[in-house]
């Protein structure tokens, strides 16, 4: 009997989503906590347009990252929740399956985040592209698959540890600095008009291929690890 | 009492030597032991002998410290994973999804897409298919029929059952024990972990008794209860 990994992918991913939707325990938690950032830092700081286009950059990942942290260790948790890892770990269904659904799951989390928060950072922070806007949305993709691929990975190898929830930041962020970096210089390079953006996005591409294939190649033994 | 389709005198399940350390703790103690198919096999002793322990280590699901496990003939279990069914202690399932829902799901990890083998999994367990309700609406016992169904839908050659009875009504624990009976009687093996060894033993070929980490006895009686502790008795009763 074989098992396809697309299959399985497509089958988890559906059933996360479904999970997600009739729950909502990672969305409402991720909006309510970077709405809460948003709000703190716009009367923190108080920037004008000028400013603020040289500092959105790093808070609006800041947001971000926090936010998407909350969404990572739900990510596991439902999977532990009457051990049902367990049901997948004796089937033939492939590890690194469950993984990529597991990372699209929480990567389309985080963007609808992205897409609902964006709008809020605009108006708080008086934002106007100085750049091409293309080049937002690239930042954007590739930015966010960085966070979730190496948060889905962490979470999963810190889901047997006793505290999870402080575990994976302080794992996570260390890890994520070189892609928070060239996020960061990138948003605000597009936002300043000041630079072009190219190595960065380079440097991002490059980041999220070698942990993308780094954390395939070493989930199963995370999966399978007592 | 036994099953005619698969038995052969081939074992199913091969220990050589198990052993398995929890930090300094043995709670496997070097087992060699075969099982043979179309057999259904009771596992019993006091709590901490070594019982589920046993049957994590079968399932693939922990690593043993010590010996190997041969599965249908295979030493790495995931190649014989689509042979295997398991049912933990806990029931393996999602809360937030209906029975149904749960089905598919885990169908699918196995390959099977086909609907009907699902709702025939739930009618083999007195569940109703059409209920339209959340797992964790359920009451306990009707998670450990669900938990069954799980364990059983895409036919495995050999069945793990971890106190399959657990909060299950006396009727329907009757009812599940008999379900195993035809499961066992089409051929698979069936290795059973439970306390509640008057219940099996209509169906059960053989009882296997652990304690402190090893096979001490395997008997076609079932163990008296003298030989059981205070504690097991009273978690049996």
């Amino acid at each position: 009997m074989l098992v396809s990994s697309i299959s399985v992918t497509r089958s988890t991913l559906l059933k996360d989503i479904r999970l997600e939707w009739r729950s909502k325990d990672a969305i409402n938690s991720m909006l309510f906590f970077a709405l809460l950032v948003v709000v703190i830092f716009s009367f923190a700081f108080d920037p004008n347009a000028e400013e603020s286009r040289r500092i959105a950059g790093g808070l609006i990942w800041v947001a971000f990252l926090f936010a998407a942290v909350v969404a990572l260790n739900q990510t596991w948790a439902r999977e532990l929740r009457n051990q049902v890892l367990d049901a997948y770990r004796v089937s033939p269904a492939p590890p690194n399956a469950l993984f990529l659904a597991k990372a699209v799951g929480n990567f389309l989390f985080v963007t609808i985040l992205e897409l609902l928060m964006a709008p809020l950072f605009v108006v708080f922070y008086q934002l106007r592209s100085e750049g091409p806007l293309w080049q937002l949305v690239v930042v954007a993709l590739l930015g966010t698959w960085a966070l979730v691929v190496n948060g889905t990975f962490f979470a999963a190898l810190s889901i047997r540890t006793r505290n999870r929830e402080i575990m994976l930041p302080l794992i996570l962020f260390p890890i994520s600095i070189p892609a928070l970096l060239a996020m960061v210089d990138t948003t605000t390079i597009v936002l300043t008009g000041d630079g072009t953006p190219d190595f960065w996005l380079k440097m991002l591409l490059v980041y999220d291929v070698v942990f993308t294939l780094v954390c395939l190649l070493l989930f199963e033994s995370v999966l399978n690890a007592e | 009492m036994t099953g005619t389709d698969e038995t052969s005198c081939e074992p199913v399940i091969k220990l050589d030597n198990l052993v398995k350390f929890f930090g300094r703790f043995a709670a496997l103690r070097g087992i060699s032991q075969s099982f043979v198919a179309g057999q259904l096999y009771v596992v019993v002793g006091d709590n901490g002998a070594g019982k589920s322990t046993l049957l994590r280590v079968v399932a693939g699901l922990t690593q043993p410290s010590q010996g190997s496990v041969t599965l249908l003939g295979a030493c790495n279990i995931r190649n014989v994973a689509h042979s295997v069914g398991y049912m933990g202690h806990a029931p393996l399932l999602y809360d937030e999804l209906s029975g149904m829902e749960n089905l598919r799901y885990f169908a699918g990890l196995y390959g099977i897409a086909d609907d009907s083998v699902c709702r025939a999994a739930m009618r083999q367990v007195g569940l109703d298919p059409e209920l339209q309700r959340r797992v964790g609406q359920y009451s306990q016992g009707m998670r450990q029929r669900l938990s069954l169904a799980r364990a059983v839908l895409h036919d495995p050659k050999l069945i793990l059952l971890d106190e399959p009875f657990s909060n299950v009504d006396a009727h329907s624990a009757r009812e599940m024990a008999t379900v195993l009976g035809q499961v066992r009687d089409r051929g698979k093996t069936i290795l059973v972990v439970t306390h509640q060894t008057a219940l099996m033993e209509p169906v059960a070929d053989e009882f296997v008794q652990m304690s402190e980490g090893k096979i001490v006895s395997r008997s076609r009686q079932r163990p008296s209860p003298q030989s059981s502790t205070l504690s097991s008795e009273l978690e049996r009763i």
